[in-house]
């Protein structure tokens, strides 16, 4: 098994013909996924490169069964996007688009709440479980079909940990990036609860990074319920506080959120903490082991 | 993004938000002219975008026009250190000069956003005047919270509770709701990231006034408000960071002198995480963005070196689908066009590796590559320390 998503997952892209959302519904398709179209207001009925393009996502669901929605509209219409989606009975909403105002995040999640639809982002590489389906902007092959579940704030940074999964001959379940934003769609303790009910995932990996306490209330979900080994990594031990990090959610404020407290926090809940970006692989490597 | 004071009260007497009267002025004499027209005492304010400023010397009291016109001189130029300013200080532009307010009580209001409950919080304490944060530490009992709804915003009834909470009773009670609820409409409206009032006051003639105002506004809304933006003080902002922002590059300087170039926000600092575990200081945080395409890897490297403190540069790039002989030749012409003499540690993958390393050597430049960011980081520390 996986999480979210797998062969029987239906991708509809909305914003297909943009810049972005071309290219990665292609590279989602040759990845193996069931990308069944795109969406773009006005251009309904037309195809583009091979997809079907309709106005609504409720024409998609309609005509397809999409069943997961990859959104790279830009940030002044990505809650909408997102609401749309939602209202149309999609399960899985994986919102790429980056720089989404708060103030409407908070609206969007809200609303979210009052449907079944699980929101995955905004700001975030999506999700993949390799071998199966992606639905994100990841390379897909530097993955490679196995045990360790990732999640984490953070792109490019899960891509590395990936990487040296990988190249230790480690396979990873799913990988989730649940974004850099201060106000999200799922949650690590989402993810958490998520990869300890599937039998495929054996060792978790999770990388938070500085600002809020998401970090700390996923050390309490594993204390209390997670059962499989975790090792966690908190990137911006060096982060001044005050500055936000590139992520609008990356921010030491009132001297609360720093890398220090939540490694703490990690570490008493009985995760394996790692210091170091490069030892992330081996750490995990060392836990399944020890697991037999 | 932050504002000044006086803009800050300007934006809140538009919302009916009341606060002293009071204008800005940049010279000693200008100080003068605007107490006279308020007549009576003034207070003299620094306008820089910490906190702080009462105890380094930048807010001061006169008792007449002559008074604030000394005042102004004194502050006017001078650079102010407070533990909120950068190490070096902010030199002073601008004083705003208001009518001195008869105080009774000094209390706290703000909005701002609840990451854990994703909504917007109100918070209101009977401590005014102090850090939050102290209170929040020393007194947790004395905030008072409401927490609006998602969708509907903060209820009369939760604004009630905060001017209870706050204390007030009779007239100053319905003009503390009323301003409560006009805070909290021009936070929302604004797309501020916080909205504070510390202190608000209580006059001992039963008014309730903005006696201080920080607004801080969500950088993600500000393309639906150009007259925030329009708000911008480029001598608040260091220049690199400015220069940086054009290019559409995150920038933030530290104090080390190990420069790093990565693309994406979680790996540019866990460079810098990893730069500090090899016994090294990074000399900044540098997100260049997923692409890390050739043009923002030459502004990355103009940016960077434009730090005199930077003896070594650690480039740490983890493409994919991104092609490394690409990556590679936009570093070289990149440290070809500027005359770079710096060594340069990097680490790169994606496609045609081997390729990009090949060209990195081949260039004949100060160029390392390394496998990985374990390698880099060590190799880039060692660099800095031989070259320092």
């Amino acid at each position: 098994m996986s999480i979210l998503v797998d062969r029987s997952t239906r991708v509809v892209v909305q914003g297909i013909t943009g810049r972005e959302g071309t290219f990665h519904a292609l590279r989602c398709k040759e990845y193996g996924t069931r990308v069944v179209g795109g969406v773009t207001p006005g251009k309904g009925g037309t195809t583009h490169e091979g997809f079907p393009v309709w106005n609504t996502i409720a024409a998609a669901v309609r005509a397809e069964g999409a069943n997961c929605a990859l959104i790279f509209v830009p940030p002044s219409a990505a809650a909408d996007a997102i609401m749309e989606a939602a209202a149309a009975g999609v399960g899985v909403i994986v919102c790429i688009t980056e720089g989404i105002p708060v103030a409407e995040m908070v609206r969007v999640k809200a609303f979210l709440g009052r449907t079944a639809s699980r929101l995955v982002g905004p700001n975030c590489p999506g999700l993949i479980s390799p071998g199966k389906a992606k639905a994100g902007i990841m390379p897909g092959h530097i993955h490679k079909e196995g045990p360790v579940g990732v999640v984490s704030r953070s792109g490019t940074l899960t891509y590395e940990v990936v990487h040296q999964l990988t190249q230790r001959g480690l396979g990873q379940s799913s990988c989730v990036g649940i974004g850099g934003d201060p106000v999200n769609g799922t949650s690590f303790v989402d993810v958490l609860g998520l990869f300890q009910a599937d039998p495929q995932t054996e060792a978790i990996m999770l990388i938070g990074e500085i600002g809020g306490t998401a970090e700390e209330e996923a050390a309490e979900f594993v204390r209390a319920r997670v059962t499989k080994p975790v090792v966690g990594f908190i990137c911006g031990q060096t982060a001044p506080p005050g500055r936000r990090m590139g992520h609008a959610g990356a921010i030491i404020s009132g001297g609360k959120g720093t890398a220090a407290e939540k490694m703490r926090a990690m570490e008493a809940a009985g995760i394996t903490t790692v210091r170091s970006p490069a030892d992330m692989g081996v750490t995990v490597a060392r836990v399944l082991a020890r697991k037999g | 993004m932050k504002i000044h004071e006086y803009q800050a009260k300007s934006i809140l007497t538009e919302f009916g938000v009341p606060v002293p009267r009071g204008e800005v002025a940049e010279t000693p004499a200008h100080a003068r002219a605007i107490a006279e027209r308020l007549g009576g005492p003034v207070v003299v304010k620094a306008q820089v975008h910490a906190g702080g400023r009462g105890k380094a010397g930048g807010i001061k009291l006169a008792q007449d026009a002559a008074g604030a016109e000394e005042a102004a001189r004194q502050i006017l130029g001078m650079t102010l250190k407070t533990p909120q300013t950068p190490p070096e200080g902010i030199r002073v532009l601008k004083v705003l000069v208001e009518e001195a307010s008869p105080v009774a009580a000094e209390l706290y209001l703000a909005t701002t956003l609840d990451r854990a409950r994703s909504t917007h919080v109100v918070m209101a304490s009977q401590a005014g005047g102090m850090e939050i944060e102290e209170v929040a530490a020393r007194h947790p009992e004395r905030i008072v919270r409401e927490w609006a709804d998602p969708a509907l915003g903060l209820q009369p009834f939760q604004a009630r509770a905060l001017g209870f909470g706050l204390g007030l009773s009779g007239d100053a009670f319905k003009a503390g709701v009323t301003l409560i609820l006009d805070l909290f409409r021009l936070y929302l409206a604004k797309d501020c990231s916080l909205a504070e009032i510390n202190p608000l006051v209580l006059t001992r003639d039963g008014r309730v006034l903005a006696l201080d105002a920080k607004l801080n506004f969500d950088d993600n809304a500000l393309f639906r408000h150009p007259e925030v933006v329009a708000l911008r003080d480029p001598n608040e902002e260091d220049p690199l960071d400015v220069e940086a922002s054009k290019h559409g590059l995150n920038y933030i300087k530290l104090d080390g002198n190990v420069g790093c170039m990565v693309n994406g926000a979680g790996l540019a600092m866990a460079t810098m995480d990893i730069i500090k575990l090899a016994g090294g200081e990074p000399a900044n945080f540098l997100d260049v963005g997923g692409g890390a395409s050739p043009e923002q890897i030459e502004n990355a490297f103009r940016i960077l070196s434009s730090d005199p403190s930077v003896r070594a540069v650690f480039i740490n790039v983890f493409g994919g689908i991104l092609r490394c002989d690409r990556l590679a030749g936009g570093v070289i012409a990149a440290v070809r066009k500027l005359g770079l003499r710096l060594p340069v540690v990097v680490r790169m993958e994606g496609t045609n590796v081997e390729l990009g390393k090949k060209m990195l050597a081949e260039s004949g430049l100060n160029f390392t590559s390394a496998d990985d960011m374990g390698e880099g980081a060590a190799r880039v520390v060692e660099l800095a320390r031989g070259a320092a």
